[in-house]
């Protein structure tokens, strides 16, 4: 007995909901940009400068107490949450406490920092800080740049290697749905309000990365089709090409939600939000390879004049447009 | 048909072979890394101490050693990212044409007139002159101070501008000098930051410079940034200075060739000193903490031969009136001169404590700091931290390749099998690789190996799924193996191309946890690609060989 995710032979119209599929996209990143734009991205201190303190003690975590104590201290708009992690042990209390970029300071002095600890000692003498992490202005800024610029260079780099291995209208496609994947990634996480900060700009990455790993699979059958079948319509190629793939998509997908899953739940709570973000892109990425990239193509239509016969696949062809 | 050349099957067994030796020392961690530390420790110093010799034995010569480094998120060590000051070392460099600049212009005293230091801003020298038709002469017998800059970019140009404009002289450093001071600077800051953390003595630290006026300084193990600032962020300048006065007033003005200076000890007395110092802690070869005659505790220092001479002239000229040595803007002590010192050192005897003396002596011996450091980023990250989340990572590491493993048996079977074989082989290939390179294993990455077990599998999917439709059209197992590698090969070098420019990217752009996400993620592209296209391929063919099925089932 074999496990199978899809039948044998699948015959499904992708196109058919097309209004429904592709409609559906659009809102969504519509109403992700408004999300994003509305109740905004929950930015860490790698883009907004300032310093979180990490805190664990053995009795409960009192949110309340802890901000009294550290009310005196006037360090501006200090942020206090408690972390929940099913990896912790009984009586293993842990909280965040994020204190914003002080005026005219680059990184927070140690002074402040010590004022922070003893303070919160008063409330509970078993605390302990295992990480302090404080970032100043000047950096932050720089790495927002940064960030944009990788994300900016990754889609590039893209759109160039798409373009010279299969027609431009395939690359625009694959861009289209790794916009998509991005956009709705920052609209997941400005709703739920996840911390962002440079590893989710890694993660976003990834995401590119999966997301056009999935669309190129399918474009490359597509591409294989359509030397096979010269007189069949487009949409109907692309339908067979994505029956064609679609138990190797469901697989691989499968196997890194799989593993990503674990990740999710037995990884702690420090690399949690990485790990979401990978994992709700592997899906949004599977999804856009299948409802959003070929759309594309077949809106832009594809130049089907017979070209000089194909050599095969495994030659690596460089240019074939 | 269905055939792989001997040289080649050698070769793929040998790579994993040599994949799997070199990741085999990460199994006994703790063990390896004592043995490398012992390996060291007898390397630098020609001996190991009682506690490491018995390390010595505990592995192997032969094998290899390589591990793959813990970053500081799964180690615990403190991360800072400092700034140099640059522009501070320009005032220093142009403070110091002031007395040439005075003499030569006394030198031409007779066209220019007397001569008057005028406020400027840092990094700037004025001087009014009170014969403003001299002015072209005072321009050019300051500008006969200059020197030529020896750097590769700088030929042919010097290091000061001197203009004059009504009756003002102005120097500043030119362009190329800046340039030159500003890597000097650099350069200098690192070499010191570098042995003050050396002689803290702990291990494996990393300092590197970063952009123009940027040092990383990662040190694992060490308890939090804030001790890490207090050794390398005290610049530690020491000079010596003749007293004007001791009797200053917080806020007093003073002249323009004075200094007003707090007591180190009472922050409400200051000193006037002359700005200009007799000797400063450049000229210093040693220094050691130890006892005044009172048994107190203080800081003993030895001059170059250069110092020596400064400092005797000075004491021998000045004896019965009272000189400061001042440490980063503080007087530590300001003693009256009893007899001309002419040996070249002496002691600091101020209210220090043994702790203190000690690390001001550390300090002192590391030299100073040229310019001050602002700390742009700091993190600490605790040792149980960091040992929670490779334990989590390990955990969460082991339940997804199990969850994988068996997914892909019960999709695939046999098939399957060897699938995940291969994907034992690609882990063990990622350690070896990161071992072999001397990558750095961070949290992310953790995550990044995760990802890699879960994609991993992808190629052989790819693979698997077209054999399943080539079988269709039943040309015979042997040749449906065949066809299904070749058929998926471009979709697979396509595949992984484009994650791997997304690895590089992320690489090249990204720092710390980021780039170890990129090199595991990396790494782990071209290890997949090796063990399912090759290794299983070969898995597949030698069991086709023994068994000869006549209908498989993919």
């Amino acid at each position: 007995m074999r496990l199978r995710l899809v039948p044998q032979e699948t015959n499904f119209d992708f196109f058919r909901y097309r209004k429904i599929t592709f409609g559906g996209s659009i809102i969504a990143m519509i109403a992700s940009i408004l999300i994003w734009l509305t109740v905004g991205l929950n930015f860490g201190i790698d883009f907004l400068g300032g310093t979180t303190i990490r805190t664990e003690a053995t009795s409960e975590v009192s949110v309340a107490d802890y901000r009294e104590a550290l009310a005196p201290l006037d360090l501006g708009d200090i942020t206090i949450s408690e972390v929940f992690d099913p990896t912790f042990e009984e009586g293993q209390h842990v909280a965040q406490v994020r204190i914003q970029a002080q005026e005219g300071q680059e990184s927070v002095t140690p002074d402040v920092i010590c004022a922070v600890e003893d303070a919160l000692r008063v409330v509970d003498p078993s605390i302990t800080f295992p990480s302090v992490e404080s970032v100043g202005p000047k950096v932050s800024g720089e790495l927002i740049q940064t960030a944009l610029l990788a994300v900016a260079a990754s889609l590039g780099a893209i759109l160039i290697y798409i373009w010279l291995r299969f027609e431009w209208q395939f690359s625009v496609g694959a861009i289209a749905a790794l916009v998509h994947d991005v956009i709705l990634t920052i609209g997941v996480f400005s709703l739920l309000q996840i911390r962002f900060d440079l590893a989710t700009i890694a993660a976003l990455l990834t995401i590119i990365g999966y997301s056009i790993n999935d669309t190129v699979v399918l474009f490359d059958r597509l591409r294989e089709n359509l030397i096979k079948f010269k007189k069949t319509a487009l949409q109907e190629v692309m339908n067979r090409s994505t029956n064609e793939t679609l138990s190797r998509t469901l697989m691989t997908s499968g196997t890194t939600l799989l593993a990503l899953l674990a990740l999710l739940i037995l990884g702690g709570d420090v690399i949690r939000g990485f790990v979401f973000a990978i994992f709700w892109g592997v899906i949004v990425g599977t999804y856009s390879s299948v409802y959003v990239a070929k759309n594309v193509v077949l809106m832009l239509g594809l130049d089907r004049e017979p070209k000089k016969p194909d050599a095969g696949m495994q030659v690596p062809v460089g240019d074939e447009a | 048909m269905l055939q792989i050349a001997l040289w080649k099957r050698l070769l793929i067994v040998l790579t994993c072979a040599f994949g799997l030796l070199l990741a085999m020392p990460n199994l006994f961690y703790g063990t390896v890394e004592r043995y490398n530390d012992a390996h060291l420790a007898l390397e630098r110093t020609g001996a190991v101490s009682a506690e490491l010799e018995p390390a010595l034995d505990d592995w192997p010569d032969v094998l290899p050693s390589g591990l793959v480094n813990l970053g500081l998120d799964l180690r615990g060590g403190a991360h800072l990212l400092a700034e140099v000051q640059l522009s501070d070392v320009y005032e220093s460099r142009v403070e110091a044409f002031w007395p040439d600049a005075r003499d030569a212009l006394r030198d031409v005293r007779d066209q220019v007139g007397t001569i008057r230091r005028q406020d400027a801003p840092a990094g700037e020298l004025r001087i009014r002159i009170s014969e403003p038709a001299g002015i072209q002469q005072a321009v050019a017998a300051v500008r006969d101070l200059a020197s030529p800059i020896q750097s590769l970019t700088g030929v042919g140009q010097t290091d000061i501008d001197v203009t004059g404009a009504g009756d003002i002289v102005t120097l500043t450093l030119s362009e190329a000098e800046r340039a030159a001071t500003d890597d000097r600077t650099l350069q200098q800051s690192l070499e010191i930051i570098r042995r003050r953390v050396d002689e803290a003595g702990t291990r494996e630290p990393t300092i590197q410079r970063q952009g123009a006026d940027r040092i990383l300084i990662q040190v694992p193990g060490i308890g939090s940034a804030a001790e890490l600032k207090e050794l390398i962020g005290t610049t530690a300048q020491l000079t010596f200075h003749p007293v004007v006065s001791r009797q200053g007033t917080a806020g007093q003005s003073v002249d323009i060739d004075e200094l007003l200076v707090p007591d180190l000890e009472f922050p409400d007395q200051y000193y006037v000193l002359e700005r200009t110092p007799v000797v400063t802690g450049d000229d210093l070869v040693d220094s050691q903490g130890a006892f005044d005659q009172n048994g107190r505790p203080a800081v003993t220092f030895r001059f170059n031969p250069q110092g020596a001479r400064a400092f005797g002239q000075y004491t021998a000229a000045n004896i019965g009136s009272p000189f400061a040595i001042v440490l980063d803007d503080e007087v530590v002590t300001a003693p009256v001169i009893q007899s001309a010192i002419t040996g070249g050192s002496g002691q600091i005897t101020g209210n220090f404590t043994v702790e203190e003396a000690n690390r001001l002596s550390i300090l002192l011996r590391a030299g100073a700091l040229p310019a001050e450091l602002t700390f742009l980023e700091e993190r600490t990250i605790g040792p149980e931290l960091g040992q929670d989340s490779i334990d989590a990572g390990q955990i969460a590491s082991i339940v997804a390749m199990a969850a994988v493993l068996v997914f892909m048996i019960l999709a695939y079977g046999l098939f399957g099998t060897f699938a995940t074989v291969a994907l034992g082989i690609n882990v063990a290939l990622i350690f070896g690789l990161l071992s072999l390179i001397g990558g750095t294993l961070t949290l992310p990455g953790i995550a990044g190996i995760v990802l890699t077990i879960g994609m991993a599998v992808d190629a052989n999917v790819l693979v698997f799924e077209r054999i399943r439709e080539e079988l269709k059209t039943a040309k015979g197992p042997a040749r449906a193996i065949e066809l299904g590698y070749e058929r998926a090969l471009s979709a697979i070098v396509d595949a992984n191309i484009t994650t791997f420019i997304i690895a590089t990217i992320l690489f090249t752009l990204g720092s710390g946890p980021v780039r170890g996400f990129a090199v595991t993620l990396g790494i782990g592209i071209l290890t997949s690609v090796f063990t399912s296209i090759f290794v299983t391929r070969l898995l597949i063919v030698l069991w086709f060989e023994r068994r000869r099925p006549r209908t498989i089932q993919v």
